[in-house]
Protein backbone atom coordinates (compact mmCIF):
# COMPACT_ATOMS: atom_id res chain seq x y z
CA UNK A 1 0.00 0.00 0.00
CA UNK A 2 1.26 3.34 -1.09
CA UNK A 3 -0.27 5.13 1.92
CA UNK A 4 1.94 3.75 4.05
CA UNK A 5 5.35 4.99 2.52
CA UNK A 6 3.41 8.37 2.14
CA UNK A 7 2.86 8.63 5.50
CA UNK A 8 5.83 7.30 7.00
CA UNK A 9 7.64 9.56 4.79
CA UNK A 10 5.65 12.57 5.85
CA UNK A 11 6.24 11.48 9.47
CA UNK A 12 10.25 11.55 9.38
CA UNK A 13 10.30 14.65 6.98
CA UNK A 14 8.99 17.63 8.79
CA UNK A 15 9.16 19.53 5.07
CA UNK A 16 7.09 16.95 3.36
CA UNK A 17 3.29 17.98 3.37
CA UNK A 18 0.76 16.30 4.99
CA UNK A 19 -0.77 13.57 2.08
CA UNK A 20 -4.31 15.25 1.36
CA UNK A 21 -6.15 11.99 1.87
CA UNK A 22 -4.97 12.77 5.56
CA UNK A 23 -8.38 13.96 7.40
CA UNK A 24 -8.84 15.99 10.76
CA UNK A 25 -12.47 16.01 12.47
CA UNK A 26 -15.32 16.03 10.16
CA UNK A 27 -13.04 15.89 7.50
CA UNK A 28 -11.43 18.91 8.66
CA UNK A 29 -7.75 19.83 7.93
CA UNK A 30 -5.63 17.39 9.87
CA UNK A 31 -1.79 19.70 9.42
CA UNK A 32 -1.55 19.85 13.54
CA UNK A 33 -3.20 17.05 14.21
CA UNK A 34 -0.43 14.88 12.17
CA UNK A 35 2.36 16.85 13.75
CA UNK A 36 1.13 15.33 16.91
CA UNK A 37 2.44 11.54 15.51
CA UNK A 38 5.71 13.81 13.90
CA UNK A 39 6.55 14.64 17.37
CA UNK A 40 5.39 11.31 18.84
CA UNK A 41 8.17 9.37 16.61
CA UNK A 42 11.29 12.21 17.25
CA UNK A 43 10.25 12.81 20.56
CA UNK A 44 10.46 9.37 22.15
CA UNK A 45 13.37 8.29 19.83
CA UNK A 46 15.56 11.25 21.00
CA UNK A 47 14.17 10.22 24.54
CA UNK A 48 15.34 6.62 24.12
CA UNK A 49 18.73 7.96 22.98
CA UNK A 50 19.25 10.58 26.01
CA UNK A 51 18.28 7.72 28.02
CA UNK A 52 21.01 5.47 27.06
CA UNK A 53 23.64 8.18 27.17
CA UNK A 54 22.70 10.41 30.35
CA UNK A 55 27.01 11.00 30.63
CA UNK A 56 26.92 12.25 27.69
CA UNK A 57 23.73 14.05 27.37
CA UNK A 58 25.29 15.65 30.38
CA UNK A 59 28.77 16.58 28.72
CA UNK A 60 27.47 18.58 25.92
CA UNK A 61 23.88 20.03 28.23
CA UNK A 62 20.63 18.44 27.21
CA UNK A 63 19.61 21.12 24.27
CA UNK A 64 22.89 20.84 22.57
CA UNK A 65 22.55 16.71 23.02
CA UNK A 66 18.97 16.40 22.01
CA UNK A 67 19.28 18.81 19.10
CA UNK A 68 21.91 16.35 17.88
CA UNK A 69 20.02 13.44 18.82
CA UNK A 70 17.43 14.26 16.63
CA UNK A 71 19.28 14.59 13.64
CA UNK A 72 20.96 11.28 14.35
CA UNK A 73 17.33 9.93 14.16
CA UNK A 74 16.23 11.44 11.48
CA UNK A 75 19.81 10.03 9.46
CA UNK A 76 19.31 6.60 11.21
CA UNK A 77 16.04 5.81 12.24
CA UNK A 78 15.90 2.28 14.29
CA UNK A 79 15.64 -0.68 11.97
CA UNK A 80 13.80 -3.12 14.79
CA UNK A 81 11.05 -2.86 16.83
CA UNK A 82 13.92 -4.01 20.18
CA UNK A 83 14.50 -0.27 21.08
CA UNK A 84 17.17 -1.97 23.46
CA UNK A 85 19.27 -2.28 19.86
CA UNK A 86 19.26 1.27 18.72
CA UNK A 87 21.78 4.01 19.21
CA UNK A 88 24.91 1.52 18.71
CA UNK A 89 25.97 3.82 15.73
CA UNK A 90 25.16 6.92 17.28
CA UNK A 91 28.47 7.19 18.54
CA UNK A 92 30.09 6.94 15.17
CA UNK A 93 27.83 9.69 14.40
CA UNK A 94 28.77 12.12 16.80
CA UNK A 95 32.29 11.26 15.87
CA UNK A 96 31.92 12.92 12.37
CA UNK A 97 29.48 15.61 13.33
CA UNK A 98 31.26 19.37 12.79
CA UNK A 99 29.10 20.80 16.05
CA UNK A 100 30.52 18.39 18.16
CA UNK A 101 34.22 18.77 17.52
CA UNK A 102 34.96 21.22 20.86
CA UNK A 103 34.22 18.37 22.28
CA UNK A 104 36.69 15.59 20.82
CA UNK A 105 36.35 13.20 23.26
CA UNK A 106 32.27 12.88 23.20
CA UNK A 107 32.48 10.17 20.86
CA UNK A 108 34.75 7.45 23.34
CA UNK A 109 32.15 8.61 26.13
CA UNK A 110 29.61 7.69 24.00
CA UNK A 111 31.44 4.16 23.19
CA UNK A 112 32.07 3.75 26.53
CA UNK A 113 28.36 4.58 27.60
CA UNK A 114 27.15 1.82 24.66
CA UNK A 115 29.43 -0.17 26.18
CA UNK A 116 27.82 -0.56 29.70
CA UNK A 117 24.57 -0.67 27.74
CA UNK A 118 25.89 -3.45 26.10
CA UNK A 119 26.53 -5.40 28.93
CA UNK A 120 23.55 -4.34 31.38
CA UNK A 121 21.19 -6.52 28.63
CA UNK A 122 24.03 -9.31 27.53
CA UNK A 123 23.60 -12.66 28.48
CA UNK A 124 24.34 -13.63 31.36
CA UNK A 125 27.17 -16.00 33.07
CA UNK A 126 28.87 -17.73 36.12
CA UNK A 127 32.15 -16.40 36.93
CA UNK A 128 34.63 -19.19 37.93
CA UNK A 129 36.36 -19.51 41.22
CA UNK A 130 39.41 -17.99 41.99
CA UNK A 131 40.99 -21.74 42.26
CA UNK A 132 40.04 -22.33 39.00
CA UNK A 133 43.53 -21.05 37.44
CA UNK A 134 45.45 -22.70 39.80
CA UNK A 135 44.29 -26.68 38.66
CA UNK A 136 45.04 -25.69 35.29
CA UNK A 137 48.62 -24.37 36.14
CA UNK A 138 50.78 -27.23 34.51
CA UNK A 139 49.38 -27.14 31.23
CA UNK A 140 49.20 -23.21 30.69
CA UNK A 141 50.70 -23.50 27.18
CA UNK A 142 47.52 -24.50 26.01
CA UNK A 143 44.90 -22.68 27.95
CA UNK A 144 42.07 -20.72 26.31
CA UNK A 145 39.72 -18.93 28.02
CA UNK A 146 36.02 -18.20 27.91
CA UNK A 147 35.37 -14.45 28.72
CA UNK A 148 32.00 -13.43 30.17
CA UNK A 149 29.42 -12.29 27.52
CA UNK A 150 28.91 -9.30 28.72
CA UNK A 151 32.71 -8.34 28.63
CA UNK A 152 33.59 -4.95 26.68
CA UNK A 153 36.24 -3.14 25.71
CA UNK A 154 36.66 0.41 25.05
CA UNK A 155 39.89 1.78 23.99
CA UNK A 156 40.19 5.70 23.65
CA UNK A 157 43.02 8.48 23.27
CA UNK A 158 41.35 10.34 25.84
CA UNK A 159 41.04 9.68 29.69
CA UNK A 160 37.61 8.68 28.97
CA UNK A 161 37.22 6.73 32.29
CA UNK A 162 37.98 9.80 34.62
CA UNK A 163 35.80 11.74 32.42
CA UNK A 164 32.79 9.56 32.36
CA UNK A 165 33.13 9.36 36.17
CA UNK A 166 33.30 12.94 36.71
CA UNK A 167 30.61 13.71 34.52
CA UNK A 168 28.68 11.37 35.99
CA UNK A 169 29.15 12.83 39.43
CA UNK A 170 26.41 15.40 40.95
CA UNK A 171 27.09 17.94 42.96
CA UNK A 172 29.34 21.33 42.30
CA UNK A 173 31.85 21.36 39.55
CA UNK A 174 35.65 21.75 41.12
CA UNK A 175 38.59 22.11 38.76
CA UNK A 176 40.42 18.66 38.14
CA UNK A 177 43.59 17.56 36.33
CA UNK A 178 42.48 15.55 33.78
CA UNK A 179 44.98 12.36 32.88
CA UNK A 180 47.10 13.01 29.97
CA UNK A 181 47.40 9.62 28.72
CA UNK A 182 44.66 8.10 26.88
CA UNK A 183 42.90 4.95 29.12
CA UNK A 184 41.40 1.35 28.07
CA UNK A 185 38.20 0.73 30.01
CA UNK A 186 36.80 -2.69 31.01
CA UNK A 187 32.92 -2.92 31.00
CA UNK A 188 31.64 -6.23 32.35
CA UNK A 189 28.47 -7.37 34.21
CA UNK A 190 29.27 -10.63 36.15
CA UNK A 191 26.33 -10.84 38.04
CA UNK A 192 23.32 -7.90 37.96
CA UNK A 193 25.84 -4.97 38.10
CA UNK A 194 27.46 -3.53 35.28
CA UNK A 195 31.12 -2.14 36.43
CA UNK A 196 33.83 -0.08 34.53
CA UNK A 197 37.82 -0.44 35.08
CA UNK A 198 40.60 1.15 33.59
CA UNK A 199 43.23 -1.52 32.44
CA UNK A 200 46.53 -1.11 32.32
CA UNK A 201 49.22 -0.89 29.86
CA UNK A 202 48.37 -3.97 27.37
CA UNK A 203 45.10 -5.02 29.28
CA UNK A 204 43.15 -4.59 26.02
CA UNK A 205 45.24 -6.08 23.54
CA UNK A 206 45.27 -8.85 26.22
CA UNK A 207 41.81 -9.16 26.70
CA UNK A 208 40.97 -8.31 22.76
CA UNK A 209 43.15 -11.69 22.05
CA UNK A 210 41.74 -13.89 24.40
CA UNK A 211 38.26 -12.57 22.68
CA UNK A 212 39.53 -13.17 19.58
CA UNK A 213 40.13 -17.37 20.59
CA UNK A 214 44.30 -17.00 21.52
CA UNK A 215 45.76 -19.28 24.19
CA UNK A 216 47.30 -17.88 27.01
CA UNK A 217 50.70 -17.37 26.05
CA UNK A 218 49.68 -16.31 22.57
CA UNK A 219 47.61 -13.71 23.99
CA UNK A 220 50.34 -12.34 26.48
CA UNK A 221 52.65 -12.05 23.84
CA UNK A 222 50.66 -9.82 21.65
CA UNK A 223 50.36 -7.48 24.83
CA UNK A 224 53.84 -7.95 25.26
CA UNK A 225 54.54 -6.73 21.76
CA UNK A 226 52.14 -3.69 22.16
CA UNK A 227 53.78 -2.54 25.71
CA UNK A 228 56.77 -3.64 27.43
CA UNK A 229 55.66 -3.11 30.53
CA UNK A 230 52.37 -5.47 30.23
CA UNK A 231 52.45 -7.66 33.68
CA UNK A 232 50.43 -10.86 33.07
CA UNK A 233 50.45 -12.06 36.39
CA UNK A 234 48.28 -8.84 37.36
CA UNK A 235 46.47 -9.12 34.17
CA UNK A 236 45.11 -12.79 34.72
CA UNK A 237 44.78 -12.37 38.84
CA UNK A 238 42.43 -9.10 37.67
CA UNK A 239 40.29 -10.46 34.93
CA UNK A 240 39.75 -13.48 37.53
CA UNK A 241 39.02 -11.05 40.66
CA UNK A 242 36.49 -8.89 38.61
CA UNK A 243 34.68 -12.28 37.55
CA UNK A 244 35.62 -11.82 33.66
CA UNK A 245 36.29 -15.67 33.10
CA UNK A 246 33.63 -18.10 32.81
CA UNK A 247 35.59 -21.28 31.16
CA UNK A 248 39.10 -22.56 30.75
CA UNK A 249 40.03 -25.62 28.67
CA UNK A 250 42.68 -26.72 26.47
CA UNK A 251 42.42 -25.38 23.15
CA UNK A 252 42.84 -27.71 20.22
CA UNK B 1 18.80 -16.60 34.82
CA UNK B 2 16.57 -19.40 35.64
CA UNK B 3 15.72 -19.82 32.41
CA UNK B 4 14.16 -23.39 33.34
CA UNK B 5 11.94 -22.66 35.90
CA UNK B 6 8.27 -23.55 35.76
CA UNK B 7 5.86 -21.00 36.22
CA UNK B 8 2.44 -23.00 35.51
CA UNK B 9 -0.54 -21.43 34.55
CA UNK B 10 -1.79 -18.56 36.83
CA UNK B 11 -4.53 -16.75 35.28
CA UNK B 12 -4.88 -12.81 35.17
CA UNK B 13 -7.53 -12.43 38.03
CA UNK B 14 -10.66 -9.89 37.56
CA UNK B 15 -8.61 -6.99 39.11
CA UNK B 16 -6.28 -4.05 38.96
CA UNK B 17 -3.02 -4.43 37.36
CA UNK B 18 -0.08 -2.61 37.06
CA UNK B 19 2.42 -2.13 33.74
CA UNK B 20 5.81 -3.28 34.99
CA UNK B 21 8.43 -0.07 35.31
CA UNK B 22 11.84 -0.83 36.01
CA UNK B 23 11.70 2.06 39.18
CA UNK B 24 9.45 0.03 40.95
CA UNK B 25 11.42 -3.95 41.00
CA UNK B 26 12.58 -3.43 43.55
CA UNK B 27 9.87 -2.06 46.13
CA UNK B 28 7.22 -4.68 44.41
CA UNK B 29 9.39 -7.25 45.63
CA UNK B 30 10.73 -5.89 48.92
CA UNK B 31 6.64 -4.94 49.51
CA UNK B 32 5.11 -7.64 47.77
CA UNK B 33 1.79 -5.40 47.54
CA UNK B 34 -1.35 -6.48 47.20
CA UNK B 35 -1.76 -5.77 43.23
CA UNK B 36 -3.49 -8.40 41.36
CA UNK B 37 -1.22 -8.82 38.71
CA UNK B 38 1.40 -6.79 36.33
CA UNK B 39 1.90 -6.46 32.23
CA UNK B 40 4.88 -5.89 30.82
CA UNK B 41 5.60 -4.40 27.36
CA UNK B 42 7.17 -7.26 25.33
CA UNK B 43 10.05 -5.41 23.83
CA UNK B 44 11.20 -4.48 27.07
CA UNK B 45 12.65 -8.32 27.57
CA UNK B 46 14.20 -8.70 24.46
CA UNK B 47 17.36 -8.51 25.79
CA UNK B 48 19.60 -11.53 26.50
CA UNK B 49 19.99 -11.54 30.35
CA UNK B 50 20.87 -9.07 33.22
CA UNK B 51 18.64 -7.35 35.32
CA UNK B 52 15.49 -6.90 32.97
CA UNK B 53 15.10 -10.78 33.09
CA UNK B 54 16.29 -11.15 36.81
CA UNK B 55 13.97 -8.69 38.00
CA UNK B 56 10.69 -10.42 35.64
CA UNK B 57 11.86 -13.62 36.88
CA UNK B 58 11.74 -13.13 40.24
CA UNK B 59 8.12 -10.59 39.74
CA UNK B 60 7.01 -13.36 37.28
CA UNK B 61 6.90 -15.95 40.16
CA UNK B 62 5.12 -14.43 42.87
CA UNK B 63 2.09 -12.45 40.51
CA UNK B 64 0.13 -13.61 37.20
CA UNK B 65 1.68 -11.74 33.95
CA UNK B 66 0.28 -10.09 30.79
CA UNK B 67 2.25 -9.90 27.73
CA UNK B 68 1.78 -6.63 25.34
CA UNK B 69 3.15 -6.14 22.43
CA UNK B 70 4.16 -2.71 20.89
CA UNK B 71 6.31 -3.53 18.03
CA UNK B 72 4.33 -6.09 15.61
CA UNK B 73 2.79 -3.82 13.28
CA UNK B 74 -0.46 -5.66 13.18
CA UNK B 75 -1.72 -2.84 11.15
CA UNK B 76 0.79 -2.67 8.87
CA UNK B 77 0.67 -3.32 4.59
CA UNK B 78 3.82 -5.41 4.94
CA UNK B 79 4.58 -9.01 6.01
CA UNK B 80 5.24 -9.01 10.24
CA UNK B 81 8.85 -9.80 11.03
CA UNK B 82 9.34 -13.64 11.62
CA UNK B 83 12.34 -12.46 13.63
CA UNK B 84 9.91 -10.67 15.70
CA UNK B 85 7.41 -12.95 16.31
CA UNK B 86 9.73 -15.96 17.04
CA UNK B 87 11.49 -13.33 19.80
CA UNK B 88 7.57 -13.01 21.17
CA UNK B 89 7.21 -16.73 21.03
CA UNK B 90 10.15 -17.07 23.20
CA UNK B 91 9.13 -14.77 25.81
CA UNK B 92 5.72 -16.26 26.11
CA UNK B 93 7.07 -19.55 26.67
CA UNK B 94 9.81 -18.09 29.07
CA UNK B 95 7.46 -16.56 31.48
CA UNK B 96 3.94 -18.11 30.45
CA UNK B 97 2.28 -14.83 30.63
CA UNK B 98 -2.36 -15.95 31.12
CA UNK B 99 -3.15 -13.19 27.95
CA UNK B 100 -1.25 -11.77 25.55
CA UNK B 101 -2.42 -8.60 23.68
CA UNK B 102 -1.11 -6.37 20.49
CA UNK B 103 -2.19 -3.36 18.46
CA UNK B 104 -4.81 -2.46 15.69
CA UNK B 105 -2.30 0.06 14.97
CA UNK B 106 1.26 0.01 12.69
CA UNK B 107 4.59 0.90 14.15
CA UNK B 108 7.12 -0.20 10.68
CA UNK B 109 6.98 0.80 7.60
CA UNK B 110 9.34 -1.38 5.41
CA UNK B 111 12.66 -1.33 7.69
CA UNK B 112 12.16 1.34 9.72
CA UNK B 113 10.54 1.34 12.86
CA UNK B 114 8.54 4.26 13.91
CA UNK B 115 8.33 3.59 17.55
CA UNK B 116 4.78 5.25 17.51
CA UNK B 117 1.29 3.41 16.91
CA UNK B 118 0.17 5.09 13.70
CA UNK B 119 -3.61 4.63 12.49
CA UNK B 120 -4.86 2.63 9.73
CA UNK B 121 -8.07 3.11 7.27
CA UNK B 122 -10.66 1.00 7.72
CA UNK B 123 -11.73 -0.76 4.23
CA UNK B 124 -11.88 -4.18 3.25
CA UNK B 125 -8.49 -4.32 1.93
CA UNK B 126 -6.91 -3.63 5.48
CA UNK B 127 -9.36 -6.04 7.12
CA UNK B 128 -7.95 -8.62 5.03
CA UNK B 129 -4.43 -7.62 5.51
CA UNK B 130 -5.04 -7.38 9.43
CA UNK B 131 -6.92 -10.69 9.80
CA UNK B 132 -4.19 -12.44 7.90
CA UNK B 133 -1.66 -11.15 10.19
CA UNK B 134 -3.78 -12.36 13.38
CA UNK B 135 -3.81 -15.34 11.95
CA UNK B 136 -0.12 -15.98 11.57
CA UNK B 137 0.52 -14.48 15.26
CA UNK B 138 -1.72 -17.04 16.32
CA UNK B 139 -0.07 -20.05 14.27
CA UNK B 140 3.32 -18.66 15.59
CA UNK B 141 1.88 -17.99 19.72
CA UNK B 142 0.24 -21.22 19.89
CA UNK B 143 -1.79 -18.81 22.44
CA UNK B 144 -4.82 -16.46 21.51
CA UNK B 145 -4.38 -12.66 21.10
CA UNK B 146 -6.29 -9.66 21.92
CA UNK B 147 -6.45 -6.74 19.96
CA UNK B 148 -6.31 -3.81 21.56
CA UNK B 149 -9.10 -0.17 20.31
CA UNK B 150 -6.43 2.52 19.34
CA UNK B 151 -6.34 6.09 20.17
CA UNK B 152 -5.98 8.65 16.84
CA UNK B 153 -5.44 12.03 15.92
CA UNK B 154 -6.78 11.54 12.34
CA UNK B 155 -8.62 10.23 9.84
CA UNK B 156 -8.16 8.25 6.72
CA UNK B 157 -10.54 9.50 3.37
CA UNK B 158 -10.52 6.01 2.19
CA UNK B 159 -12.12 4.75 5.77
CA UNK B 160 -15.26 2.66 4.23
CA UNK B 161 -16.27 1.23 8.02
CA UNK B 162 -16.69 2.37 11.50
CA UNK B 163 -13.41 1.61 14.20
CA UNK B 164 -16.16 -0.79 16.14
CA UNK B 165 -17.45 -2.59 12.61
CA UNK B 166 -14.19 -3.13 11.74
CA UNK B 167 -13.08 -4.71 15.23
CA UNK B 168 -16.39 -6.57 14.95
CA UNK B 169 -15.48 -8.58 11.64
CA UNK B 170 -11.62 -8.97 13.40
CA UNK B 171 -13.00 -11.19 16.14
CA UNK B 172 -15.27 -12.75 13.74
CA UNK B 173 -13.27 -13.88 11.10
CA UNK B 174 -10.21 -14.73 13.31
CA UNK B 175 -11.12 -15.76 16.90
CA UNK B 176 -9.29 -13.26 18.64
CA UNK B 177 -10.49 -11.83 21.86
CA UNK B 178 -10.23 -8.00 22.48
CA UNK B 179 -8.46 -5.59 24.82
CA UNK B 180 -11.10 -2.52 25.43
CA UNK B 181 -8.48 0.29 26.35
CA UNK B 182 -11.23 2.84 27.94
CA UNK B 183 -8.88 5.33 27.86
CA UNK B 184 -8.32 5.00 23.80
CA UNK B 185 -12.35 4.83 23.66
CA UNK B 186 -12.40 8.72 25.17
CA UNK B 187 -9.81 10.26 23.37
CA UNK B 188 -11.04 8.75 20.53
CA UNK B 189 -14.38 10.20 21.32
CA UNK B 190 -13.01 13.98 21.53
CA UNK B 191 -10.98 13.69 18.74
CA UNK B 192 -13.04 12.06 16.28
CA UNK B 193 -16.98 13.90 17.58
CA UNK B 194 -18.73 10.68 18.48
CA UNK B 195 -20.13 9.85 21.87
CA UNK B 196 -17.58 7.70 23.72
CA UNK B 197 -21.08 5.64 25.25
CA UNK B 198 -22.57 5.06 22.12
CA UNK B 199 -18.82 3.91 20.99
CA UNK B 200 -18.98 1.00 24.04
CA UNK B 201 -22.65 0.61 23.40
CA UNK B 202 -21.88 -1.09 20.10
CA UNK B 203 -18.24 -2.49 21.35
CA UNK B 204 -18.84 -6.32 21.49
CA UNK B 205 -17.55 -6.75 25.25
CA UNK B 206 -18.61 -10.05 25.39
CA UNK B 207 -15.07 -10.90 23.82
CA UNK B 208 -13.44 -8.76 25.66
CA UNK B 209 -10.84 -9.95 28.23
CA UNK B 210 -9.34 -7.25 29.18
CA UNK B 211 -9.63 -3.69 29.85
CA UNK B 212 -6.89 -0.31 29.69
CA UNK B 213 -6.91 2.29 31.49
CA UNK B 214 -4.43 5.38 31.17
CA UNK B 215 -4.16 8.77 31.35
CA UNK B 216 -4.24 11.40 28.64
CA UNK B 217 -3.00 15.32 27.87
CA UNK B 218 -5.67 17.99 26.81
CA UNK B 219 -4.64 20.06 23.56
CA UNK B 220 -6.92 21.13 20.71
CA UNK B 221 -5.95 21.03 17.12
CA UNK B 222 -5.90 24.25 14.31
CA UNK B 223 -9.80 24.74 14.36
CA UNK B 224 -10.38 24.71 18.24
CA UNK B 225 -11.84 21.57 18.67
CA UNK B 226 -10.16 19.69 21.62
CA UNK B 227 -7.05 17.38 20.64
CA UNK B 228 -6.38 14.94 23.53
CA UNK B 229 -3.12 13.23 23.21
CA UNK B 230 -2.90 9.29 24.77
CA UNK B 231 0.76 9.73 26.67
CA UNK B 232 0.34 7.50 29.63
CA UNK B 233 1.58 10.21 31.77
CA UNK B 234 -0.55 10.88 34.48
CA UNK B 235 -3.78 9.72 36.62
CA UNK B 236 -6.64 7.98 34.66
CA UNK B 237 -8.84 11.36 33.81
CA UNK B 238 -12.50 10.93 36.33
CA UNK B 239 -14.15 10.56 32.57
CA UNK B 240 -12.69 7.57 31.98
CA UNK B 241 -13.20 5.97 35.16
CA UNK B 242 -17.25 6.76 34.56
CA UNK B 243 -16.78 5.16 31.29
CA UNK B 244 -14.68 2.21 32.97
CA UNK B 245 -18.08 1.74 35.19
CA UNK B 246 -20.20 1.77 32.31
CA UNK B 247 -17.89 -0.91 30.72
CA UNK B 248 -18.25 -3.11 33.52
CA UNK B 249 -21.95 -3.46 33.30
CA UNK B 250 -20.75 -4.50 29.93
CA UNK B 251 -18.12 -6.75 30.14
CA UNK B 252 -18.39 -7.90 33.91
CA UNK B 253 -15.60 -8.06 35.91
CA UNK B 254 -12.33 -8.61 34.00
CA UNK B 255 -8.59 -7.63 34.71
CA UNK B 256 -7.86 -4.13 34.31
CA UNK B 257 -4.68 -2.60 33.66
CA UNK B 258 -3.02 0.87 34.88
CA UNK B 259 -0.91 2.20 32.42
CA UNK B 260 1.30 4.81 32.92
CA UNK B 261 4.70 5.13 31.17
CA UNK B 262 5.70 8.41 30.95
CA UNK B 263 7.42 10.69 34.21
CA UNK B 264 6.42 7.39 36.13
CA UNK B 265 5.80 7.93 39.50
CA UNK B 266 6.59 6.31 43.10
CA UNK B 267 4.94 3.03 43.04
CA UNK B 268 2.26 4.15 45.57
CA UNK B 269 0.77 6.17 42.85
CA UNK B 270 0.53 3.85 40.61
CA UNK B 271 -0.55 1.61 43.34
CA UNK B 272 -3.64 3.92 44.15
CA UNK B 273 -4.59 3.42 41.08
CA UNK B 274 -5.10 0.20 40.84
CA UNK B 275 -6.74 -0.28 44.40
CA UNK B 276 -9.29 2.26 42.46
CA UNK B 277 -9.45 0.05 39.82
CA UNK B 278 -10.54 -2.70 42.25
CA UNK B 279 -13.30 -0.37 44.43
CA UNK B 280 -14.91 -0.08 40.89
CA UNK B 281 -14.99 -3.53 40.63
CA UNK B 282 -16.15 -4.18 43.47
CA UNK B 283 -18.77 -1.60 43.54
CA UNK B 284 -19.68 -3.58 40.27
CA UNK B 285 -20.54 -6.69 41.94
CA UNK B 286 -22.37 -5.08 45.14
CA UNK B 287 -24.67 -3.35 42.36
CA UNK B 288 -24.83 -6.63 40.56
CA UNK B 289 -26.35 -8.36 43.91
CA UNK B 290 -28.63 -5.62 44.52
CA UNK B 291 -32.76 -7.09 43.89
Amino acid sequence: MDNEAAFARALLDAEAAVPEWIEGRDGGGAERRFSVYRNNVYASLVDVLAGRFPVSAKLVGDVFFRAMARIYVAKTPPDSAVLLRYGGGFADFVAGFPPATPVPYLADVMRLEWAWHGAYHSADAEPLPQEALAAFGPRAERLALTLHPSLRLVRSDYPVVTIWELAARDGEDEPVRLPAEGEDALVLRPALEVEVRRLPEGGAVFIQALQDGATLPEAAARASSSSPTFDLVASLAGLMRSGAIVGMGESA
Amino acid sequence: MAASVSFGTSPVPPRGGVGLKPEHYRTILDSAPDVGWFEIHAENYMGEGGPPHAYLAAIRARYPLSLHGVGLSIGGAGPLDKAHLSRLRALADRYEPALFSEHLAWSSHGSVYLNDLLPLPYTDETLTCVCDHIDEVHDAMARPMLLENPSTYVAYAETTMSEVEFLRAVVHRTGCGLLLDVNNVFVQAANHGFDPFDYLDAFPAEHVREIHLGGHAEDEDAGGAPLLIDDHGREVADPVWTLYAEALKKTGPIPTLIEWDNDVPAWEGLFAEAKRADAAIAAFRKSEMRP
